[in-house]
């Protein structure tokens, strides 16, 4: 099954190194791993998706803690979150056929940001089905799609969220809702993705 | 060690914070984590520290090769159960240690190796003798460092050390730039204190599995403890004992739990898995409850995962939460610190009456308990394990033994009884040929006034054999006894079960290792029959410096019984002969 991982490590030189290794090192293919500034100064955030059996979960998580440079860890499993991913996406067009692309464009509520005589730049944002289904269009034209370029998946739980550990470290004060246990397993959202 | 790490001595070389370079800094940390010994080599980059090393109130073990170095810091952590420091200078000096690192690693043993590095301006240049040392060993360290600021020593190598000792201990690497061993600044051991001590955020030790866990002994009728590292990394034996005693419950260990458990206690089974006691494997099959404490399920350990111990309902106490249903599916984990936690389940076991179990186990040993072997008329053969169980009957079990890997180290296993932990220092996870005469000076550097033996195969030997020469300029008193079969024995015993006897590369010409010894100025003897034994071991004894043994065993002999690697546990080889029952020593 397809496990989403969101952590904060610290924001050093060799810890990007030291995650993927882990994960080479059990043998789990990382299928997208997207890092950046998060709230806390000093700390980064990543969000990881990965293959791996359904009992994986908390061993990845059991191990991604051991990492020194590891300060918390968030096993999303099933709770309810918010998921988001950009993608860029340049192709082929003329000023014959564009249009046709304008109108593929608004059906999935994407951008056009950059044009040419030759080609052009649609950046969209949404859910990984949503992008998939843009490329799936795109491709019915042989040849049409030049360059994707994706972000891989964010993703943040819904409603107020602190965990037990960044609460430890001080970061809850504004925030009342207890703490979930990310290793139980949650009831499936309620909340209805919207596109 | 426990989950809370013991704070440092503050004897400090320096009370008042002191301007000092960074090669002092090094060595004054050192002395303020509470070290009195290294093992090094020198190096071009490593230089500066070495030339403040006299300043400094640290014995300096010079090695011959930097993996006996990084071997050494490990035997002295596991016959000591303080951290364990190896120097090393970058390049090669470096790269040397990786084995011993990785053999730290997978046994959990608490070290903090320190390298040297090029100076930071020539980082990543492919300098002279420069390597990425923190990229090569980021897989086999607990943690590791790269340092290029001199403020950063003082702090970097404290934290090195909270790292090495706490939660599941392992092995931590700090390299430093030369240019921060040259630069000074002010040195105050107190500020560099590291962060406050952060346990494993997903231990958990609940009331409702303590509970469990008390049920599921009481009501258990064939209950077991499977006793391993963790009992002594944890000093946890008396608890062990306590729970085995008053709950009646036989106990079983792994290779790295000998020790932890009296081997003379009459609930000890003795060794489990692949060359285990055919009665252990036995039972953990028929058993419904399985103690785990502080062991990890390894493979050598389980055998074929799916048919193992299918009987039982399994509690697991251990302090790595990644360990957990790793291997095996348990129904109750509590995961802390040992000690901690069976004292925590103690007050809830109550005195039990287990002895329709173990008599079930008793009777199920029959004849294949004979170990009857120091009563075998000497035929003129020597065997190993006359040698081991000899060795355990002159020194009365009273020695640490430091084994090597292979066929001797499993015979040492079966006939030479551990009653202490730390008796028995053996590289379990890693299973790493030439550690033993390396480890072993580690431990008779942290154990002066034990006697110890190193027993080693003559493959393993000639891979670190080279110490022979540190033991001399140390002046340690270390007992050698080489398991002379001229093979790769535990290699050609495989080749003989599972590849049709086709000893490609195992037959082993080495060199007259009496001789070797005697270029060495050790004082050394060949032992060809069981009659010798006595006396040439007396011999080593007495003797005032180090001694070696060559004991010229049968070429042939194997290890039983055995479970084929990924087959069950019941499955087992037996010797074969007139009296396949009787595991003694007298193949012919």
């Amino acid at each position: 099954m397809q496990h989403t991982f969101v952590f904060y490590v610290e924001d050093k030189p060799g810890v990007l190194t030291r995650v993927a290794s882990l994960f080479r090192r059990l043998n789990i293919n990382i299928i997208s791993l997207t890092v950046g500034r998060s709230e806390r100064p000093g700390l980064s955030r990543m969000t990881l998706v990965c293959e791996a059996s359904a009992e994986a979960g908390h061993r990845i998580r059991a191990s991604l803690f051991k990492l020194e440079n590891v300060v918390d860890v968030d096993d999303i499993a099933h709770a309810p979150v918010v998921t988001r991913e950009l993608a860029l996406i340049k192709v082929a067009a003329t000023p014959q056929n564009r249009a046709q692309i304008f109108d593929l464009v608004e059906v999935f509520r994407a951008h056009i940001v950059d044009l040419t005589s030759e080609s052009l730049m649609i950046e969209m944002t949404g859910v990984e089905s949503k992008i998939e289904g843009l490329i799936e269009v795109l491709r019915e034209d042989e040849g049409r799609i030049l360059e994707i370029c994706r972000s891989g998946k964010m993703t943040m739980r819904r409603g107020h969220h602190v965990s037990n550990v960044l609460r430890a470290m001080g970061a809850a004060e504004a925030n009342v809702e207890e703490p979930t246990d990310s290793v139980q397993p949650e009831k499936e959202a309620a909340v209805v993705e919207p596109e | 060690m426990t989950t809370k790490p013991k704070p440092p001595s503050s004897n400090s070389h320096f009370t008042t914070p002191t301007r000092l370079t960074g090669a002092e800094i090094i060595w004054a940390t050192l002395v303020g984590e509470g070290v009195d010994t290294v093992f090094g080599y020198p190096g071009g980059t490593i230089l500066p520290a070495y030339d403040a090393l006299r300043k400094f109130p640290i014995r300096h073990v010079l090695v011959r090769h930097e993996q006996g170095a990084a071997h050494m810091a490990d035997g002295y952590a596991r016959a000591s159960g303080k951290v364990g420091v190896a120097i090393a200078t970058s390049g090669p000096g470096s790269t040397n240690l990786v084995t011993g690192i990785a053999t730290a690693m997978l046994d959990s043993i608490p070290m903090v190796c320190i390298t040297a590095n090029v100076s930071s301006k020539l980082l990543g240049t492919d300098a002279f003798q420069e390597v990425d040392i923190t990229g090569i060993t980021l897989p086999v360290t607990k943690h590791n460092f790269l340092v290029n600021r001199v403020e950063d020593i003082a702090p970097t190598l404290r934290h090195a050390f909270q790292i090495a000792r706490s939660n599941r201990p392992g092995p931590v690497l700090v390299d430093i730039t030369k240019d921060a061993e040259i630069a000074s600044t002010v040195f105050d051991f107190d500020a560099a204190r590291p962060p406050a001590y952060r346990p494993h955020p997903m231990l958990r030790v609940e009331e409702s599995g303590l509970a469990q866990a008390a049920e599921l002994i009481r009501n258990s009728k064939r209950p077991m403890i499977l006793a391993g590292h963790g009992v002594t990394e944890s000093g946890a034996m008396e608890q062990v004992r306590t729970l085995a005693e008053r709950a009646e419950i036989p106990v079983a260990m792994t290779l790295l739990g000998i020790g932890g458990f009296p081997a003379s206690h009459p609930l000890n089974l003795g060794m489990m898995g692949m060359h285990g006691e055919s009665w252990v494997n036995s039972s953990i099959q028929e058993a419904d409850l399985l103690i785990a404490c502080g062991m990890r399920f390894d493979d050598r350990v389980t055998g074929k995962l799916n048919e193992y111990a299918l009987k039982a309902k399994k509690i697991h106490i251990e302090v790595d939460p990644a360990e957990i249903n790793k291997n095996v599916k348990v129904d109750v984990a509590l995961v802390g610190d040992l000690r901690e936690v069976l004292e925590s389940l103690l007050p809830r076991i109550a005195g039990r009456d287990g002895s329709a179990w173990i008599k079930a186990i008793e009777a199920g040993k029959g004849a294949v308990a004979v170990r009857d072997i120091k009563n075998l008329p000497d035929s003129g053969h020597l065997y190993a394990a006359h040698v081991m169980n000899d060795l355990w009957r002159i020194t009365k079990g009273d020695a640490v033994v430091v084994t090597d890997v292979g066929q001797h180290q499993m015979w040492e296993a079966q006939y030479f009884h551990h009653e202490k932990p730390r008796t028995l220092i053996t590289s379990g996870g890693l299973g790493t040929m030439g550690f033993a005469l390396p480890a072993a000076i580690g431990a008779k550097v942290a154990c002066p006034d034990k006697e110890v033996w190193v027993i080693v195969g003559d493959g393993g030997f000639q891979m670190t054999a080279c110490e022979l020469a540190t033991i001399v300029q140390e002046k340690l008193k270390i007992n050698i006894a080489v398991i002379n079969n001229g093979y790769l024995g535990m290699v050609r015993q495989w080749q003989e079960f599972f590849y049709e006897r086709n000893y490609e590369a195992t037959p082993l010409v080495s060199p007259d290792f009496v001789k070797l010894a005697d270029a060495h100025g050790i004082a050394g003897r060949a032992v060809k029959t069981r009659g010798e034994v006595d006396s040439t071991v007396a011999e080593a004894r007495a003797h005032s410096g180090a001694f070696l043994l060559n004991f010229l065993v049968e070429k042939e002999d194997s290890v039983y019984p055995m479970i084929p690697a990924g087959s069950a546990l019941h499955e087992m080889i037996r010797r074969p002969g007139k009296n396949p029952l009787v595991e003694t020593a007298q193949d012919d």
